[in-house]
């Protein structure tokens, strides 16, 4: 098949690939080391791969490389790092919303998609906003709650809690 | 409908006051994985690596008439083809992995790859490795595979006749448990009347979100290294094994695991992987697809349980003869084990003195059935506690009588003569979870709301006659910080951070200034398997007696720093201090040097032993099984629509006593995650196979819950402190799980009146059970 040469932008960070028509979103994003971006079922069932594209929540296993062309992409791992993690990511870690971890990054962009659109959800709200990821551990319970919690410190109720 | 319950204060205890044990402290793991930095098996590549396929049977039973290779050898990249020709008679051991020393059971073992016979849908057959996932792709499409079907046996029942297909030995059976205990005929004539029901229980999947995967390359020293998402770093010795190889020239580095619930106990890529490795001599990748990973890896067993109970008038049970069937699928796995617990914990946690229990798993053409959160004791469970509703339904008594008239105290004994040692709080956790739902919901017309409630008893450890043992290392850095090493897997309920936590504890270091190191067959003391909810127990164990060891010495310097005896001191916040005159008191990171200055030794290595036992009488199945119990109940309340048959959990509580909660965040996360896979299992999941051949492939026909689905459980932590875990704790991994789908069960039958015999409640089960009442109405 043939290639076409591609521009990215991933985590801020200008990207050029070059690669026939059916490699997918999570395929390149994967294979240029960005692994925060997880596999579950690469059919659009459990959304373990969503990343934010142009700042919408996708699951990148069902968009194709080539339809990402010169656009944004925001995965977890450009969200924030150890040393300095956003507070949602901080909220996760901070509310037992964590488990085995694997849902985690992907959850983590559908709450950021969310709050970026709705500051202050509802409990309903944000269930139907992470319907999308599954999660086995955890119940989601605590995922719900590390929402919350995200959107009071991104509100500036500081982290205490 | 469950009337008001009294709840009564707790019995006193005295817990000791603690630091760091008993906070809501965030796991050491969590960042890590909030920000996407943890690496897991799938994540890994190396320089020079190659990706493997497996193909596998499209068939349920059969033989394998023609297998040709060469022309997928031909293709360019493709670096190695195996079959079962190019490894005569390599086995793989399926029985009690992990550290024990009892000999496995005869006939365990299964195929590496199938040779002339293929017994279930997915059954490995060959092997490649290529430059690229496409090319190995393209290659297991070249290889040419013949087969002729043969016919297959679908149903255990069917398998145990006379004349069925032979699947597994001379007869299909995989395993026989026995419990005989009093007389049950006396018990039987002793009684009022007689309940009879037949539950029936679906496979399961695991559905964790990690599928399967690995990467191995063999090393400077001949070593076949792997890395692996696994709950089992013993199983380099079942490589090992099946290699030929010694089993210190295998090594497992285990990676943090994406979900295991029993689905990465057993061996899944490892094998594979490190016979590719050795073959090529280059780095070998394996990820399972999602749907590789449902037909490759074990289900949960689906049972058929027959309870026949005597019982009085005002609800006193007299005997209980239980028959069990179980389907173990095409091959044993740990079928003989979970069959054990099942029968074991039959009679729930109840005080029966006669009883009969006979169990058998039979092997057949479907899914192969293994380890799977709470191990049998669901299956057991969604029996005994219905058969509890309809035995207060048939004296006419309200549930939760019958269950105080029969509900296991401290000190009695199980159906196999076990000496319960730790509290048994039945009535202290079944009323606050039946409480906990509060006010009823009203029902409507075509809504008729029910409530219902479950108690349990699981076991958590292993079977006490496999002579279980798990070691740790924990020592101070010259820093006061402190490192522990311990071959614990991580799946995720904070296996690791558990043990950070009690080595906090008792080295007064901060959580965040301890590190962990886990789950290397070769570099961490090894700690057994993370099943059997024995982590805590076990390896928390370990940790606490090696971190106690080290404070002695710490102490014991200390004192003589401060001219006082040893203990005068203690250990808090990084520092040691004279107890009552803290302005007394000096670094850890000095006290770490002088002891460094004088030879004090500032780490140990301690070895934890559980109870050994010989084992059970086979006739009666009367003695020792487990090291302890956790006790609970969870109470569910249920909307029924009569018009299309959904069934709506309105509410749900469990409540535990988990002995001592180490982190009460983490354990909190256990009982609702638990909880909610207990409500799918109630509900919504099945893993359906006809004739064979799965139904659900992928996560878009197996439904497991969503974040839609079901409220949040409210978990109620209790805490006896009588556990045999460190400070008291008991396990709450698998026994979170137990009671929601029997809960669920018994709210649908008081919604609708009418008790459904099977799991899933399906909204065609509803209806078509309210049609048969219908019917039966007149």
């Amino acid at each position: 098949m043939d290639e076409r040469t591609i521009r990215l932008k991933i985590n801020g960070r200008e990207r050029e690939v070059s690669l026939p028509p059916n490699v997918t979103l999570l395929r390149v994003l994967r294979d240029l080391g960005y692994v925060d971006v997880k596999n579950g079922c690469e059919k659009g069932d459990c959304g373990a791969c969503a990343v934010l594209l142009d700042g919408k929540l996708v699951n990148s296993c069902l968009v194709l490389a080539w339809q990402a062309d010169g656009r944004e992409i925001l995965t977890a791992s450009g969200l924030g790092s150890i040393e300095h993690p956003h507070p949602i990511q901080e909220a996760f870690a901070d509310t037992g919303a964590v488990q085995c971890g694997y849902c985690t990054p992907g959850m983590i962009m559908a709450t950021k998609a969310l709050l970026d659109v709705n500051p202050d959800p509802s409990e309903e709200e944000i269930r139907e906003a992470i319907s999308g990821n599954l999660c086995r551990c955890t119940g989601y319970a605590q995922i719900v709650e590390a929402v919350k919690e995200a959107a009071r410190r991104l509100a500036g109720g500081g982290d205490s809690g | 409908m469950i009337g008001k319950v009294e709840v009564k204060p707790l019995p006193k205890v005295d817990l000791p006051p603690l630091r760091q044990v008993g906070r809501p402290l965030r796991r050491v793991d969590a960042l890590g994985k909030a920000v996407g930095s943890t690496v897991y098996a799938a994540d890994f590549s190396m320089p020079n690596m190659l990706h493997a396929k497996v193909l596998r049977s499209p068939v349920p039973s059969g033989r394998i008439v023609g297998l040709n290779v060469d022309r997928a050898r031909s293709i360019p990249g493709v670096a190695c083809v195996l079959t079962a020709r190019d490894l005569p008679g390599a086995k793989l051991s399926t029985d009690m992995p992990g550290q024990t020393g009892r000999k496995e059971r005869a006939g365990s073992a299964a195929p590496v790859l199938a040779r002339d016979v293929v017994r279930f849908q997915g059954e490995p057959i060959a092997l490649v490795a290529a430059e690229t996932e496409e090319i190995a792709e393209e290659a297991i499409g070249a290889i040419e595979l013949e087969m002729e079907e043969t016919p297959g046996v679908f149903d255990p029942e069917e398998a145990l006749k006379p004349g069925a297909p032979k699947v597994y030995g001379d007869d299909n059976v995989v395993a026989r448990w026995k419990i005989r205990k009093g007389d049950v005929e006396k018990g039987m004539a002793e009684a009022d009347l007689i309940v009879e029901n037949t539950f029936r229980m679906p496979f399961v999947e695991h559905a964790y979100l990690e599928p399967e995967a690995g990467v191995a390359w063999v090393d400077d020293q001949g070593v076949i290294n792997i890395r692996v998402c696994t709950q089992v770093v013993e199983h380099f010795r079942s490589v090992a094994k099946a290699l030929g190889i010694p089993q210190n020239k295998v090594r497992i580095r285990g990676t943090m695991v994406g979900g295991g619930f029993g689905g990465k106990e057993d061996v899944t890529v490892e094998i594979f992987l490190a016979l590719l490795a050795r073959e090529t001599g280059r780095p070998v990748k394996l990820v399972y697809t999602r749907e590789e990973s449902f037909v490759a890896q074990s289900k949960r067993h689906p049972f058929v349980i027959t309870h026949r109970t005597g019982v009085k008038r005002d609800g006193r049970i007299t005997a209980a003869k239980i028959d069990m069937i179980a389907d173990s699928g095409a091959y044993p796995y740990l079928t003989p084990y979970v069959l054990l617990y099942a029968t074991a914990m039959a009679t729930g946690p109840y005080r029966i003195e006669n009883v009969s229990v006979d169990s058998v798993a039979a092997a057949t053409n479907q899914p192969f059935t293994s380890a799977f959160r709470g191990f049998g004791g669901p299956q057991a469970a969604l029996a005994y506690e219905q058969q509890m509703d309809e035995i207060a339904k048939a004296v006419g008594l309200d549930p939760l009588t019958v269950r105080r008239a029969n509900y296991l105290r401290r000190g009695d004994e199980t159906a196999t003569g076990q000496r319960i040692a730790s509290e048994v709080w039945l009535e202290e956790t079944v009323t606050r979870a039946i409480a906990g739902l509060g006010e009823p919901t009203p029902s409507s017309k075509t809504r008729k709301v029910g409530r219902g409630f479950a108690s349990y008893f699981q076991s958590y450890g292993r079977i006490t006659w496999f002579h279980d043992t798990s070691r740790a290392w924990v020592g101070l850095e010259l820093d006061g910080t402190a490192t522990i090493r311990c071959g614990v897997p991580d799946i995720g309920a904070g296996q690791a951070n558990s043990l950070c936590q009690i080595a906090s504890e008792l080295l007064g270091v901060p959580l965040e200034r301890v590190t962990v190191y886990a789950t290397d067959s070769a570099v961490t003391p090894l700690a057994g398997t993370s099943t059997a909810t024995r982590q805590l127990y076990m390896s928390g164990n370990a940790v606490h007696k090696a971190a106690s060891a080290v404070r002695k010495n710490l102490l014991d310097r200390a004192a003589v720093h401060f001219g006082v005896g040893p203990d005068a001191v203690d250990l808090a916040d990084g520092r040691a201090f004279v107890k009552g005159d803290e302005s007394r008191s000096i670094g850890l990171d000095e006290l770490a040097s002088a002891c460094a200055a004088d030879g004090i030794p500032l780490s140990n290595l301690a070895l934890f032993t559980a109870p050994f036992t010989d084992g059970i009488d086979p006739e009666t199945g009367q003695g020792d099984i487990w090291p302890d119990f956790t006790f609970g109940a969870q109470a569910v309340e249920v909307a029924v629509d009569i018009e299309t048959g959904q069934v709506e959990v309105l509410k749900s509580v469990a409540c535990h006593d988990v002995g001592r909660a180490i982190n009460p965040a983490a354990v909190r996360g256990q009982i609702i995650g638990g909880s909610h896979q207990g409500l799918g299992y109630a509900l919504m999941e099945e893993y359906i196979v006809k004739d064979g051949i799965t139904q659900t492939p992928s996560l878009a026909e197996y439904l497991v819950p969503t974040s839609c689905d079901f409220p949040a459980t409210e978990a109620i932590i209790l805490e006896s402190g009588s556990g045999v875990g460190p400070f008291g704790a008991k396990g709450i991994g698998e026994p979170a799980l137990t009671p929601a789908a029997p809960a669920v069960a018994n709210a649908v039958a008081d919604a609708i009146g009418i008790r459904i015999h099977e799991v899933p409640i399906t909204p065609e089960r509803v209806l078509a059970a309210m049609k048969r009442g219908a019917r039966w109405r007149g």
